[in-house]
């Protein structure tokens, strides 16, 4: 399981490979502040390489989400599987976050 | 260390006429990198069990995760000293899985809001419990001599 950042124009893109838990959520919000920290706004994380995710890191995706919009930012997320995008109704996360079904679509017009 | 009270064979839970067996019986340490590893090991012998493919990718390793992750952070306050044992119990009609700590257990019905409505929707916390409901069929705590959470999921 790893993150990886890269730069789209001016939008943050990170892609989750392998699982989002307990055991690895803190590298990914510290790599996600560290970038807000630096003077970023616009993030946009990828989950087609992502398996599954379970209470904290969905906690982590909203405490970032947060944290970006204090900021004066914005995250989205893309191309959830449909047992993640289950997961975001069951939670009702679904109607917290912009989620579009690729990132080519989620960096149209951000 | 640990109390053999809990084996859910024992609890009525599968008939004496429903075969069933011990499909995997480990411990861990208290060390919450170990879940993925040992998460990932369940779900390679659930396509084996006739389970539908979101039981296998999403009910069982999310529900397991937090029923692990409970166990080392709020039972044995990840104490490198103490274990979590997790035993699964295959039959016809249920795979269950009990997990033990090694601490007094807390009151799963304290952290039971529900996740979904405007006061909580945008804390980090308190989602846990409620996917694991979610997300399994049945989900029961004991306290005994150890402290047990036992998810069920029908097949």
């Amino acid at each position: 399981m790893s993150f990886t950042l890269k730069k789209h124009g001016d939008v943050v893109v990170v892609d989750v490979e392998g699982q989002l838990i307990v055991g690895n959520r803190q590298e990914l919000k510290q790599k996600v502040l560290d970038e807000l920290e630096k003077g970023e706004r616009k993030f946009l994380i990828d989950f087609s390489q992502t398996g599954y995710i379970d209470s904290s890191g969905l906690g982590v995706l909203v405490s970032l989400s947060k944290k970006i919009r204090e900021h004066g930012g914005e995250l989205r997320l893309a191309d959830l599987n449909d047992d993640l995008q289950t997961l975001f109704e069951l939670t009702k996360l679904d109607t917290l976050f912009q989620i579009s079904e690729t990132r080519e679509r989620a960096l149209e017009g951000f | 260390m640990w109390a053999d009270a809990y084996d859910a064979r024992d609890d009525g839970l599968f008939d004496p006429v429903t075969p069933s067996y011990v499909a995997l019986d480990v411990e861990i340490p208290s060390d919450v990198k170990q879940i993925e590893p040992i998460v990932s090991l369940i779900t390679e012998h659930c396509r084996n069990l006739r389970l539908t493919k979101r039981q296998c990718s999403l009910n069982i390793p999310v529900a397991l995760s937090e029923a692990l992750s409970n166990a080392i952070i709020r039972g044995n306050h990840e104490d490198p000293r103490k274990h979590v044992r997790l035993r699964a119990t295959v039959s016809d009609r249920a795979l269950v899985f009990d997990v033990v700590d090694e601490g007094r257990g807390f009151d799963m019905v304290s952290v039971s809001h529900d996740p979904t409505t405007s006061e909580y929707i945008e804390r980090e916390d308190g989602r846990g419990v409620f996917l694991m409901h979610q997300l399994m069929d049945r989900v029961e705590q004991f306290r005994g001599p150890n402290h047990v959470v036992r998810l069920t999921l029908n097949r």
